[in-house]
């Protein structure tokens, strides 16, 4: 049998490939998740109750090897406390046109106060609005937390919340957050 | 009222300017301006998983005349700075820029002497990108975000007016190094 021509036997390829199964990923329509290691924007996590998680330690900042993170942690006080222990961090911000997303500060972190989510639609017009301040970055409040400032559950310290014993907010901290005190009042 | 009504159905009327707006962001040609890592990852979203083609972007230009984007993909050493002007600047207009990646968009982790600290420096960024590289998906909404701001742009007198606005809002805004606060 004589051999086809090769000219003739490459639109084989051609018309074969028309029964291949499409890769094309349609993006806008359908988002194929990442991988659940995927490094995407970072997230302040919470305590089961509502406090937050960071300590101010400014650890974060330290590592980042394109000095993205900036930190600056102030005192909690009885009044007001933030996050269980000493110290919280009162102003975070994470510069995403400086950060490379290597991870280097959740492994820096001792708290796991700071996580990356798969969050990467991050492209926006200037600047500015690619610092993100503690209020993008601060987990939502999942039901059962109750907003910051507020106190520790009674008769806890910080070391039962580090021990991760602590599962969920009590009655006395729903009535004494002053957020929530507001909306009773409302 | 007025002439929707009198038309017959499946008749669309448009303004001119969301028309050509229309028209201008279904054919965006990008330069190829690829200069370090993020240039793979835009060839990538060239090829048949992401499939660039789909928002008709697929023919990347290798002449800055043929062209109206210019994806900056990669760091921009001071060397590089003049000719990516150039290049800029032999576009013909409508023209636009995305900043892709964090050494394009503010020189990311490379603080130091060999790269543009931004290159908004050099041309005026439209979208800036984050991400080292970006995934082709980051790119993609790049690009549609800026296929928003493309279908919102003005015509003729009205642009003129908007571009003399704009440039008195960013001849009175603060410089970064005025920025006080927590704005760092």
């Amino acid at each position: 049998m004589p051999e086809l021509p090769q000219a003739v036997r490459g639109f084989g390829v051609t018309f074969l490939t028309m029964f291949k199964k499409v890769v094309t990923e349609q993006y806008p329509e359908q988002k194929v998740p990442p991988k659940p290691r995927f490094h995407g924007r970072h997230q302040l996590n919470r305590w089961a109750d509502g406090l937050e998680k960071c300590v101010g330690c400014e650890l974060c900042a330290w590592a980042c090897p394109a000095d993205a993170i900036f930190v600056e942690g102030a005192d909690n006080s009885d009044q007001e406390r933030f996050s269980p222990g000493e110290r919280y961090g009162r102003v975070y911000q994470i510069n995403y046109l400086r950060c490379i997303f290597c991870g280097l500060c959740i492994e820096a972190c001792p708290t796991r106060a700071l996580t990356m989510t798969n969050e990467y639609e991050l492209a926006d017009d200037s600047r500015a609005k690619l610092i993100y301040e503690k209020k993008d970055l601060l987990a939502p409040l999942l039901p059962g937390m109750v907003a910051p400032p507020h106190e520790m559950v009674p008769g806890t310290t910080e070391r039962d919340y580090y021990a991760n014993t602590v599962k969920g907010a009590s009655p006395e901290q729903v009535t004494t957050s002053p957020a929530e005190a507001e909306e009773v009042a409302s | 009222m007025g002439l929707e009504e009198a038309l017959p159905s499946g008749v669309l009327l448009t303004t001119v300017e969301k028309f050509a707006g229309y028209a201008r962001k279904g054919s965006l040609w990008p330069a190829t301006f690829g200069l370090a890592c993020c240039a793979i990852e835009m060839m990538a979203a060239g090829g048949p998983r992401f499939d660039i083609a789909r928002y008709g972007m697929e023919v990347f230009r290798a002449s800055p005349r043929q062209a109206d984007l210019m994806i900056v993909a990669g760091r921009v050493s001071q060397k590089m700075a003049p000719v990516l002007r150039q290049i800029y600047d032999q576009m013909p207009n409508p023209k636009w820029v995305i900043a892709m990646g964090v050494c394009a968009s503010s020189g990311g982790m490379f603080n130091n002497y060999a790269i543009v600290q931004g290159v908004d420096h050099v041309v005026p960024v439209d979208i800036y990108l984050p991400g080292c590289p970006p995934r082709p998906e980051m790119l993609f909404d790049a690009i549609l975000k800026l296929h928003d701001k493309i279908q919102d742009t003005k015509l003729g007198a009205n642009r003129r007016a908007e571009i003399v606005e704009l440039e008195q809002v960013a001849l009175t805004a603060p410089t970064t190094l005025e920025m006080k606060g927590l704005m760092r």
